[in-house]
């Protein structure tokens, strides 16, 4: 057994213990931070199939940003942690099977060597997984990259106009209350006698 | 030697995975919003592993979308969630039958 499959085998199991944590924990931080350690884990896989600059974006980005979203979230909302396994046992039986005969289904596919590609093969050192990814992504894919910017930025409007609450003690200007002002709400005109100078 | 089946057979198990996730859990969104992710990690493996034993590297420029995609639906997911729970004072899934569909 080289070293190689010794690395992969300790980080897939890794990666499926904690998706199974994942789907049965009962509390979901707990559920958040065992994600965490599947990306983990999957990035350590990346890295064995030599997408180095893939397996940093899922940790920077993911592990970064995306997860603590969820944890944020999840400690925002004050939820009953109790009442969550209600219903779990009653669906558990034919939720495994179906999700055994897909997972046998997947397994029957992909071992029948119908790929003939058995060979982890290490690439020569002066690969650049970057460099190259690169190449690609900014020539061939740039409308598609721009695209993906753009969409970005529709998720962080949609994000923000989804969440965001007007404030009620703001002092702010009322535009159309100055500008549908009269002379005669202003200004007052007073009689009154004058006064003479001693 | 580690084959393409071994990833593969990695990604589909982590993919029923997150189906599980889907099917079994009743109460809690965030879970449901989590096996998506899971789901979308294992496809992407799927994508990673086939880019690096084809020799090809448009399966890991789809791997940077499909990145793209998910981040976005997370943050947008989780946004709808905390309106819901504004809203109703509730995530689980089992209340959320406003629309009677």
């Amino acid at each position: 057994m080289s070293s190689l499959q010794i690395i992969f085998y300790v980080l897939a199991a890794m990666v499926i213990f904690s998706g199974v944590m994942v789907v049965s924990s009962r509390n979901s931080v707990h559920g958040a931070l065992f994600l965490v350690l599947a990306f983990f884990s999957m990035a350590g896989i990346w890295m064995l199939l030599q997408a180095e600059f893939l397996a940093l974006i899922l940790v920077l980005v993911y592990v970064g940003a995306v997860m603590t979203l969820f944890l944020f979230v999840v400690m925002m909302l004050q939820v009953n942690v109790t009442r969550f396994r209600e219903g779990f046992v009653r669906y558990l039986p034919l939720g495994l099977l179906m999700v055994l005969m897909i997972i046998g289904l997947l397994i029957y596919v992909v071992r029948s060597n119908s790929f003939h590609m058995t060979l982890l093969t290490v690439l020569s050192s002066d690969y650049d997984n970057t460099a190259n990814l690169g190449m690609v992504l900014y020539t061939d894919y740039a409308y598609p990259f721009e695209i993906a910017a753009v969409l970005l930025l529709t998720a962080i409007v949609a994000a923000i106009s989804l969440t965001h609450r007007k404030s009620t003690n703001r002092k702010t200007q009322i535009i159309e209350n100055q500008i549908a002002v009269n002379r005669k709400d202003r200004v007052r005109l007073v009689k009154m006698p004058f006064e003479r100078k001693k | 030697m580690l084959s393409l089946s071994d990833f593969l057979i990695v990604a589909a198990i982590l993919f029923g995975l997150g189906i599980a996730g889907i099917i079994l859990n009743r109460k809690n969104i965030i879970v449901l919003l989590m096996s998506i992710e899971l789901m979308l990690l294992a496809v992407n493996t799927n994508f990673v592993a086939f880019s690096h034993f084809l020799r090809n590297n448009v399966g890991e420029v789809f791997v940077f979308f499909i990145l793209t995609v998910a981040a976005a639906e997370a943050a947008i997911g989780l946004a709808i969630m905390v309106v819901l729970f504004r809203n109703t004072q509730t995530i689980e899934v089992e209340k959320l039958d406003m629309l009677k569909g």
